[in-house]
């Protein structure tokens, strides 16, 4: 791999983490509240996709678009957790995790029957996807956009989960439920934020996909969803900067072991799922993750 | 006299805070041992390191003269401790009778093909461990609600389901964490008759902690006061009522409560 | 413990249940009989995939994986050598591939020892940690094998997928492995097994106080399923004599997560109640995925609608009748608990 292969591949990579780095976000931050993996949120990033897809047909500018979209990511978001999970919250776990396991079935498939199951072109505005050149690597330009505003992003989270009253609120949760509820703060809203900024952070992905690839269907959320989650098990579940990180090591690895090995290539979708197995085997609690699973007697 | 339970200087601490601060003690044989002290002391922290659930950050648990410090807890029941919870864990979707065979889970030493093809042994070790719950739950008065879901039963009857599911371990060292906490006074008179019962017929060490002083009085033969994960004091029941340290450790928590 | 009235009651069950299984195969209808290998074949999967879900109470979303394990594992050793020389179109079989040759029953039954060990493999990263990451593992694990698939063509024929597969599967084997599995499953529940299994579900800590290895106990009764649902691939795979990668999707998994939470998490009579309704309910669903006209006004077809209405049914059952028809009982067990209710009234 000659060195402008290897800037090209580099870049590529780090836009490609940056979108698990937003989506594996929302799946830490709800496993920090609820101890559930929400089975939704891979299906959030295509309702963000589609949303900003359909609303940008209606005649509406793509800007506009996106920031609809992203609200009403949030609203769906929201309105899982107060359907779906909030009645089941003194429920076995098990039945939570059935929950949310059908809520993802019911995403996808109701996209399916309104917007038919057939792959769609995505068309976003030629700022985005023009091609400039660097030496002799062609790059859209997106893949300096995705990482600058995941970054630009990531630092607008970390300031509210370490700067604000809600942040350590959603902090506190992480480490005791009832804690938080005794210290009389209201747990319901601050599940409620984090349900806010994970699906919001999960629109952003998914249009980030969408412009990258430019196509979208119905079932994009469920791979992207896996290998998002898988990253953030990587960078220890419950920890945000471990989210980003599990997101970046998993977006490099693809890109690199693709360009390096090509044979492997039908493989790249499974890179995620090893990492899987390989952190739970040797390294249950992530680079960065607190153990969350200690027993409390 | 010989020595059951070996705690020596363990040290407990959880991320800057010190939950057990150097604690020794150890309790012979047949005895009826009690730990004390007000809430948040360390007592139940205690149980979690001699159960194997925590592994201390210094020092050791002799259990019969073997060091037993992070032995798994399952590891640690096979080899002759069993405990109860300070608030009830019973399974809640079995019966009494299910909830106590449990208990006889390593006596009933059939294996997962002789279970799936009913060979004689399932058969018959179904037999033995079924006669040996009926016979505990008689000690414990709670034969008639054999076939009732464990968490329908009254308070203090599921207090007694949870110890002689404990019991029902053969083990010779076991810990009560709290036993009599939420009984009303004929309750805790039951649960005094069973405690000794526990003693001369299953030949069993006690370790209990409490936190009602009259009941670990009329029970205990020793016991240690703990405060903020020190020990403040070590010796009879007589001795501690009158000791100024357990005294103000108490006012303290009484105040606070 | 050994009960001679309720053996004899048991074995007399087994041979009706026998007669009407060589009675159906000898002469029902094709339609009818097509329906009942489906739920036949749903039993096994809903039945097995009950005892991780319902029983141990670890949420794993596997079934569509190992069904698929399964029916690669006995397609493979079932179609005769020279067919397969000329199937594998897009290179040729691996030597191994081309030349196993077995009849059908240890063919199955090696497809489910195949789905087991796969279990065994997965087991140990998971049941470390507590079971939470089970559920997300098994999902992954169900797309990773139809990569698999895909990029093995010298083993799985890629894409294509495998066709002209013996159809050994009838009524008869597929109903006598239904009725061995609910044997199996009913054995297991009352053992001590079974009840280590529900101990965990209750109170993974208690049950580890209790002196359980909650590790071993979490993966026997994964391997167990994965076994039967091997099986059941492999039944599913010569019952449809063609087998492609993309059939063995998660809407698999997803049907028999309906099943089991209709029936009741931990009920095998309800696994087995469900089965037969929902197998037979599944046919007449179809309608949903096809040409709907209301009212003289032509919708269309909505493919996808069928699945809507399944995740609805399974939401609506969550929130509202979260334990099923059976809760987590067996039929024998709430018809015990009935007389012993009456008798006490009595008194």
């Amino acid at each position: 791999m000659d060195f402008q292969t290897f800037l090209q591949q580099l870049v590529n990579g780090a836009s490609l983490g940056s979108m698990y780095a937003l989506i594996a976000i929302g799946y830490t931050m709800v496993y920090g509240v609820l101890r559930l993996i929400n089975f939704a949120h891979g299906d959030l990033m295509m309702v963000g996709a589609f949303m900003t897809l359909i609303i940008s047909e209606l005649g509406l500018p793509f800007e506009a678009s996106v920031l609809i979209a992203i609200i009403i990511t949030a609203l769906v978001g929201i309105l899982t957790d107060k359907i779906a999970y909030k009645p089941l919250r003194d429920a076995p776990k098990i039945s939570l995790l059935i929950t949310a396991i059908g809520i993802s079935f019911f995403l996808e498939n109701l996209f399916t029957v309104v917007f038919g199951g057939i792959p769609r072109a995505f068309k976003a505005p030629e700022y985005l996807t023009k091609i400039f050149h660097l030496g002799e690597v062609y790059l859209p330009i997106s893949v300096i956009i995705i990482p600058t505003v995941t970054l630009l992003v990531l630092a607008i989270v970390l300031w509210i989960l370490y700067k604000t009253k809600y942040g350590m609120a959603i902090r506190a949760l992480a480490f005791d439920i009832n804690t938080v509820r005794l210290m009389g703060i209201n747990a319901d809203r601050i599940i409620m934020i984090v349900f806010i900024i994970g699906s919001s952070l999960a629109a952003i992905g998914g249009i980030f996909y969408a412009i990258s690839y430019p196509s979208i269907d119905p079932l994009m959320g469920i791979i992207v969803g896996l290998k998002a989650f898988a990253a953030a098990v990587l960078g220890g579940i419950g920890s945000v900067g471990g989210a980003v990180i599990g997101g970046f090591i998993l977006g490099f690895t693809e890109i690199f072991v693709v360009a390096s090995f090509p044979e492997l290539g039908g493989y790249k979708d499974a890179f995620a799922f090893f990492f899987l197995i390989l952190v739970l085997l040797f390294k249950p609690t992530g680079i960065m993750g607190q153990d969350l699973e200690r027993g409390r007697f | 006299m010989n020595t059951i339970l070996d705690v020596k200087n363990v040290t407990m601490k959880f991320g800057g805070v010190t939950a057990i601060d150097n604690l020794s003690f150890s309790v012979e044989k047949g005895e009826v041992y009690g730990l004390i002290g007000p809430n948040g002391a360390g007592k139940t922290t205690i149980f979690n390191i001699i159960t194997g659930v925590l592994y201390p950050t210094e020092g050791k648990v002799l259990f019969e003269g073997k060091d037993i410090t992070g032995t798994k807890p399952n590891r640690v029941v096979s080899k002759g401790v069993a405990r109860t919870f300070q608030n009830i864990r019973l399974f809640k979707s079995m019966s009494v009778l299910d909830n106590i065979l449990i208990g006889f889970d390593s006596y009933a030493n059939y294996s997962y093909l002789e279970a799936i093809f009913r060979l004689p042994r399932y058969f018959k070790r179904e037999k033995e461990i079924r006669d040996k719950a009926y016979k505990l739950m008689e000690v414990f008065g709670i034969d008639i609600f054999a076939d009732n879901r464990a968490t329908d039963l009254s308070y203090g009857n599921q207090r007694k389901v949870e110890i002689a599911r404990a019991v029902a371990t053969n083990p010779r060292l076991l810990l009560l964490d709290e036993p009599a906490a939420g009984m009303n006074p004929n309750e805790t008179a039951q649960l005094s008759n069973i405690i000794h019962k526990l003693k001369s017929e299953f030949d069993l060490t006690i370790l209990l902690i409490e936190h009602d002083m009259k009941f670990v009085n009329a029970m205990c033969n020793k016991l240690t006061v703990l405060d903020y994960g020190e020990k403040i004091f070590e010796g009879k029941p007589a001795d501690a009522i009158v000791d100024e340290k357990v005294i103000s450790a108490y006012l303290g928590d009484f105040k606070h409560a | 413990m050994f009960d001679f009235k309720r053996f004899i009651r048991n074995i007399v069950l087994i041979l009706a249940t026998l007669a009407f299984i060589y009675y159906a195969q000898k002469s029902m209808d094709s339609y009818n009989l097509s329906i009942l290998m489906n739920i036949g074949i749903f039993a096994i999967l809903a039945l097995s995939y009950n005892l991780i879900n319902g029983v141990a109470g670890q949420f794993s979303l596997e079934p569509n994986g190992f069904v698929a394990i399964g029916a690669y594992f006995t397609a493979i050793l079932i179609i005769p050598p020279e067919t397969k020389l000329d199937m594998f179109a897009l290179v040729d079989p691996a030597p191994i591939v081309a030349s196993a040759h077995m009849s059908f029953l240890p063919a199955v039954l090696i497809g489910g020892f195949a789905a087991m060990l796969v279990a065994m493999l997965l087991a140990l990263p998971v049941f470390r940690v507590r079971g939470d990451y089970l559920a997300i593992v098994t999902l992954g694990f169900g797309f990773i094998i139809r990569i698999f698939a895909i990029n093995n063509p010298e083993y799985t024929n890629g894409a294509m997928g495998l066709n002209d597969i013996p159809e050994y599967a009838n009524f008869i084997w597929i109903g006598t492995i239904a009725l061995i599995t609910f044997i199996v499953m009913i054995h297991i529940i009352y053992s001590k097994y079974g009840r280590s299994m529900k101990a965990v579900r209750d109170d993974e800590d208690a049950a580890t106080a209790m002196g359980i290895n909650t590790f071993k106990i979490k993966t026997l009764a994964f391997m167990t399923s994965a076994f039967f649902e091997g099986v059941g691939g492999g039944l599913l795979a010569s019952m449809l004599t063609t087998i492609t990668p993309d059939q063995f999707s998660f809407l698999l998994t997803f049907q028999l997560l309906i099943f089991i939470v209709l029936g009741g998490l931990g009920s095998m009579s309800g696994a087995l109640f469900a089965s037969i309704l929902l197998g037979w309910g599944l046919e007449k669903l179809r309608i949903l995925d096809e040409n709907i006209t209301l009212f003289g006004h032509d919708f269309g077809a909505h493919p996808g609608l069928r699945m809507v209405v399944f995740s609805i049914i399974l939401l609506l059952m969550m929130l509202y009748a979260r334990r099923g028809v059976f809760g987590d009982r067996e039929l024998t067990d709430i018809i015990r608990d009935y007389k012993r209710k009456k008798l006490e009234s009595k008194k």
